[in-house]
């Protein structure tokens, strides 16, 4: 039955959901690199009132084996306030969590006991390959039409990698969504300007080029995906595609302002095969056509090749490799995971061409291995990668998996798995981490932690109409 | 048309206008992204047609039909359609979709008509425009005119003239409804893009979808008891 009243976790505009309760519980992606047993969907208490905060409370394990579960999102989010699609009275209680590996995607009900999801549907490869053309789904957010997950691969096939959509109510794959891709081949993330009818994808690899781990001649051929797409999100037609640079390798998380007036946004850029350094690149429309330029660059740190792993030992620096980044929802503070350098920044992007650095917290890294202040004794593999925003911007979860092959090259003996709590100053900025959360290594029974969801939504799952 | 029958198409049409998902939601997110409370106003001109032209369609095919044949007829049909759209409203999951928030005022009306129609809105008119259960064509219908829709097909010579009346009539009744749905749906834009802000939603918004598919399971019912008991 639909409810009477809207989902109280909806909010008509990013102001109002920045005033949103703050959350209890997080949703984390737990993942069995060997796939010896099956993956989970961990629950972590993030309540500061409560006796068990900071651990592990909830723990559901998949029906199956090598999934490599990856980012989740909800069935339905804010947008579903949206005027001219509204159906305010549908619930936010299923995760849909894909397997970035297998190609299943999960449906996960959240509602009856927020602790102890449970599985209600398993949606097997063929259904996503035959109905839609794709596999490795990859990115899942709701929107007008259902929801949008984006997948790396064709089915059967390398690609194109593109975007499925599944429907609202019942889960099942509709279909493709592109009417129009243009010469799009690789794809990674999906997002959009809802109130501009835009939408925005980015490129990383397909399935040969990434499941197996980076492959160093594809990337010093610069093969891998350095381009933006942009798309009319209502006739599905790519309307432009914007090249940031063949050595810019790999253009992942795009972050729209949350604003629906505003038409800018950040892809973070893993590597540059010129320097090693990573980027963060802002896009904005300049009339009919979108603009992009660099606005953050963090240069790679040089080591001794005999602290480095052997992919990249001929290098003798650590690359930055910003492999995710995250808006506040007030569309303040950009933060940013340099993963092999192990660092969280966190820079004011109230000017958006202008982002200034106001914060920044070490943990692991490929060299420095900075250990948590919780447990000072331990040095941590794997950095900040996954980083989430509570909706109130004063609390960020980071978690320290990339994805399975990778960890393997960059972090060879074993990321380990952790995930840490920064507290921030919402008027002023800065990190601080919070010593009192840091679930750690046996917690996670053996998987290593990718994605972090909030309970009632966070920074990077919902999209509003009305500012 | 009487005091009862406009006072009743004018109720109908508030009832819309009250909905956000009818209409003034979507003029006050325009006004706001536009940051002009005139785009507000500009938006409710085609969300208005578009509405209009969902109601006439029905409206007026149940005052001809009520006068090319009897008003039995068309309210048996009628309180049938009455009766489906309630159940398809009340039990499909499907909620309407239209991707996209830059609408030229073509695509605003266009949008109307649709979620008008797919909410069933001119249906509603069926028992309004065709009440009179066994004793034929409605009586109250038309008092005022010249000559009744229901008599006046049975007039020699007179069918032309008394389908153009009854069209007239329809378009009349539509008229109403969407005059009162404007109406209401402007004020409530107003209020909350002015004063009152859209936090409200969150609690306001109840499910109207759910309530007007019982209340045209209702009307079905009532109409076809009228009619055939």
């Amino acid at each position: 039955m639909p409810r009477f009243t809207p989902d109280p976790t909806f909010y008509p505009s990013p102001r109002d959901a920045a005033a949103a309760p703050v959350e209890k519980l997080a949703y984390v992606a737990a993942f069995a690199r060997p796939a010896d047993k099956p993956d989970a969907l961990a629950v972590l208490d993030v309540d500061e009132t409560s006796a068990s905060y900071g651990e592990v409370v909830g723990w559901t394990e998949l029906p199956n084996l090598g999934d490599e579960v990856h980012h989740f999102g909800w069935n339905a989010c804010s947008s579903a306030l949206c005027p001219t699609a509204a159906h305010p009275h549908v619930e936010r209680r299923y995760l849909v969590v894909p397997g970035i590996r297998s190609s299943r995607i999960y449906v996960i009900d959240t509602r009856d006991d927020p602790t102890s999801p449970r599985v209600v549907k398993v949606l097997e490869a063929d259904e996503l390959g035959k109905r839609a053309g794709y596999s490795r789904p990859h990115t899942v957010h709701c929107g007008p039409e259902g929801i949008y997950v984006s997948a790396l691969g064709g089915h059967g096939e390398e690609g194109p990698g593109g975007v499925a959509i599944l429907d609202h109510t019942t889960f099942e794959v509709r279909g493709p969504w592109e009417a129009d891709r243009g010469d799009q081949y690789l794809a990674y993330d999906l997002w959009w300007h809802i109130g501009h009818d835009v939408a925005v994808t980015s490129e990383w690899g397909t399935p040969s080029m990434i499941e197996n781990g980076v492959v160093p001649e594809l990337l010093l051929a610069n093969k891998y995906g350095h381009r933006l797409h942009f798309w009319d999100l209502r006739k599905r037609r790519n309307i432009q595609t914007v090249d940031l640079g063949a050595q810019h390798q790999m253009a992942l998380e795009l972050r729209p302002a949350h604003d629906p007036r505003k038409q800018y946004g950040f892809v973070g850029v893993v590597v540059s095969t010129e320097d090693l350094s990573a980027s963060v690149w802002l896009w904005t429309r300049e009339g009919s056509e979108f603009a992009v330029r660099k606005v953050i660059e963090i240069p790679a740190e040089p080591a001794d090749a005999a602290d480095l792993p052997p992919a990249l030992q001929p290098f003798g620096a650590v690359p930055p490799l910003v492999t995710d980044i995250d808006l506040s929802v007030d569309d303040r503070f950009l933060y940013v995971s340099a993963w092999g350098t192990g660092e969280l920044l966190q820079y004011d992007v109230t000017d958006p061409e202008h982002p200034r650095k106001t914060g920044s917290v070490r943990l692991g890294g490929v060299v420095r291995r900075t250990p948590h202040p919780a447990v000072p004794e331990l040095a941590l593999s794997g950095g900040p990668q996954m980083v989430e925003v509570s909706r109130d911007g004063a609390r960020v979860y980071v978690s320290n998996s990339l994805y399975g092959a990778w960890d393997d090259q960059f972090y060879p003996d074993g990321v380990g798995a952790w995930v840490a709590k920064l507290d921030v100053d919402p008027r002023t900025g800065g990190l601080t981490p919070d010593e009192r959360f840091f679930p750690h290594d046996t917690d996670f029974r053996g998987r290593r932690v990718h994605q972090i969801r909030l309970q009632g939504g966070d920074a990077s799952s919902d999209s509003y109409c009305f500012p | 048309m009487t005091t009862g029958t406009t006072l009743a198409l004018a109720g109908l049409g508030a009832f819309h206008g009250l909905n956000p998902a009818m209409g003034w939601l979507l003029a006050v997110a325009i006004g706001l992204q536009e940051r002009s409370r005139w785009a507000m106003a500009r938006s409710l001109a085609p969300i208005g047609a578009g509405h209009f032209v969902s109601i006439a369609a029905v409206a007026v095919a149940v005052t001809v039909g009520a006068s090319a044949w009897t008003t039995r007829v068309v309210a048996v049909a009628g309180g049938a359609a009455l009766l489906g759209m309630g159940m398809w409203r009340l039990l499909s999951k499907r909620h309407f979709t239209w991707v996209g928030m830059r609408l030229s005022a073509w695509q605003l009306a266009a949008w109307s008509f649709l979620m008008a129609s797919v909410h069933g809105a001119g249906l509603m008119l069926v028992p309004v425009l065709a009440s009179g259960g066994r004793n034929g064509p409605a009586g109250h219908l038309g008092h005022t005119m010249a000559s009744e829709p229901g008599t006046a097909a049975k007039e020699p010579g007179g069918r032309t003239t008394g389908l153009g009346e009854a069209a007239v009539h329809g378009l009349l009744a539509a008229g109403v409804h969407t005059v009162a749905m404007l109406a209401v749906g402007a004020v409530i834009a107003f209020v909350v893009y002015q004063f009152v802000g859209l936090t409200i939603l969150r609690t306001a918004w109840i499910n109207l979808d759910l309530i007007w598919a019982v209340v045209l399971l209702a009307a079905g019912l009532l109409t076809l008891v009228g009619v055939l008991v």
